[in-house]
């Protein structure tokens, strides 16, 4: 669904990805972990051009992802929610508004319409009742729920999702966690995920990948990428206490 | 327009070199504010369509405008009697000080009203809009629009820039109207010229030419401070400092600009 072509990423001298290729299946949950700067965020980035690869091809479906603009960008980007790391509200806008904001600005449909698609989705993130809340006014784990309602409010394919545990309590981050989850099993949505949080990753992938230093360092399921030798991979595993033995705790 | 990497600027081997890049960034930098304001220009036709953007028109209308009127009629008064004052006494020298009014009507008109409005508008509104965009930008809100397909340009910049055009020449003859009642009460109390004949004396010696040429000069400071704030919202990077450094050169930039733009549009009308 989402492949990546021998893709190099520099800013300047400085080289993020570097001749990275993968392929993200259809309907799967799709993991980037590794430490901070490797390139998690801008691979995520490049698969809905908000940045282009400085050589290699990034594919989603038969569209060359990195290579369209104008109406055929846009068609593209129709294919994904986007979630980022602080929610990014806008401010100005109550969480209602927010999360009606891709409906009222992309597509015909009349305020009933919108009301009841968009309480729908706030129930499905467990805020339905802070539909008039502005962001200031939420908890953080709120504003990533809101984000992510506004990212799937309009049915996407492909839902991308930045850091959607981090700087949350372990239960909040569980319960983004389980929304995942079940988004992917009981919609069908391609999921890539990114983040630190191995537990969460080993929780709801289905493969994961690990970059390092610009490199694919490893790409398994749960299960082999718990058992791996690959020392980057087993550094990685023992800064979070993971052993071989440690049950993921999947959904 | 939106931009997300740095564009690259080569080391200069030596000063001119240097010199030659620097130039050659700032016609580019020109090149980019261009576009972006054609862009926001030719977003205007879905004010017809969008029920939401007139309302962000309004708000922002009410946001520069409205909440500027309080440091504009302070500044402009007294700008006013400066005018006054200096002009009055220079001319009661040859016991001339009648004419103080046509000196503080043609300034104003001319030059001081739409250069003050858009300095004040530059730093009150410009800032803000820049601190507002750059903030948007470090927080992914920008990218969040963008991926909905929502054009930022259209949903951020049109409704600021046509508030903006609506705004700076009625600020700008607001601004006129107050220095020249500054610049009146001066004559009455400081150089013993009465009341009707400052007025007299001030509407006699203005030509519509005057109003005309100022209230342009108004709608393109206007255009400038907006197309810097966006220009310098858009391209933030690196988070809080960043903003910091957006707002500051988003200020420099439409003060710099508004001084050339006018002499230049000055020189175009009164060669």
């Amino acid at each position: 669904m989402i492949r990546f072509e021998q893709v190099t990423k520099r800013f300047g001298s400085r080289r993020v990805l570097d001749d990275i290729s993968f392929e993200i299946r259809q309907g799967e949950v799709f993991v980037i972990v590794g430490p901070s700067g490797t390139g998690k965020s801008v691979t995520l980035k490049h698969m809905v051009r908000l940045l282009t690869p400085t050589s290699g091809r990034v594919w989603v479906g038969d569209t060359v992802a990195s290579e369209v603009s104008g109406g055929r960008l846009e068609r593209l980007r129709e294919r994904f929610g986007y979630l980022f790391q602080g929610g990014a509200l806008l401010a100005w806008m109550d969480v209602f508004e927010n999360v009606a904001l891709p409906l009222r600005e992309k597509t015909d449909l009349d305020e009933d319409a919108i009301r009841t698609k968009v309480q729908q989705t706030l129930a499905m993130v467990g805020l339905e009742t802070d539909g008039q809340k502005r962001p200031s006014e939420i908890s953080g784990g709120m504003q990533k729920r809101a984000g992510l309602a506004r990212a799937i409010v309009r049915d996407p394919e492909i839902v991308l999702y930045d850091e959607p545990t981090s700087g949350l309590d372990p239960v909040t981050a569980r319960m983004i966690d389980q929304l995942i989850a079940r988004l992917n099993r009981q919609i069908g949505i391609t999921s890539v995920v990114v983040t630190h949080d191995l537990h969460s990753a080993l929780s709801i992938g289905d493969r994961i990948a690990m970059l390092k230093d610009g490199r694919v360092a490893e790409l398994s399921s749960p299960a082999e990428f718990r058992r791996s030798r690959n020392p980057v991979v087993r550094e990685f595993l023992d800064a979070q206490y993971i052993t071989p033995e440690t049950q993921d705790g999947g959904f | 327009m939106i931009m997300r990497e740095p564009i690259p600027r080569p080391e200069a081997r030596n000063s001119f070199q240097a010199l030659g890049r620097e130039a050659l960034h700032v016609v580019g930098e020109a090149g980019r504010c261009g576009v972006l304001c054609g862009q926001a220009l030719f977003a205007v036709r879905h004010i017809f369509r969008s029920v939401r953007m007139r309302q962000e028109i309004l708000t922002q209308m009410y946001v520069a405008g409205i909440r500027s009127i309080p440091v504009i009629t302070i500044v402009a008064v007294f700008t006013g009697m400066i005018l006054a004052l200096q002009t009055g006494l220079a001319l009661s020298r040859y016991n001339q000080e009648v004419f103080v009014g046509s000196a503080v009507m043609l300034s104003m008109l001319r030059e001081m009203g739409p250069f003050m409005t858009g300095l004040i508008l530059a730093a009150c509104v410009g800032s803000s809009m820049a601190a507002q965009l750059g903030t948007m930008m470090v927080n992914d809100e920008i990218a969040a629009l963008e991926i909905m397909s929502i054009d930022p340009v259209r949903f951020l910049m049109t409704p600021r820039l046509i508030a903006m055009l609506v705004m700076t020449p009625l600020l700008g003859f607001y601004t006129c109207m107050m220095g020249v009642l500054g610049g009146g009460v001066v004559a009455m109390t400081q150089l013993n010229v009465g009341w009707s004949q400052y007025v007299v004396n001030a509407l006699d010696f203005a030509a519509n030419k005057d109003l005309y040429v100022g209230l342009l000069k108004s709608v393109v400071f206007g255009a400038a401070i907006v197309t810097m704030a966006c220009y310098e919202g858009f391209t933030t990077e690196q988070g809080a400092v960043g903003v910091g450094m957006a707002t500051r050169r988003s200020v420099i930039s439409a003060f710099l600009l508004i001084l050339m733009l006018g002499y230049f549009i000055t020189r175009l009308f009164y060669n």
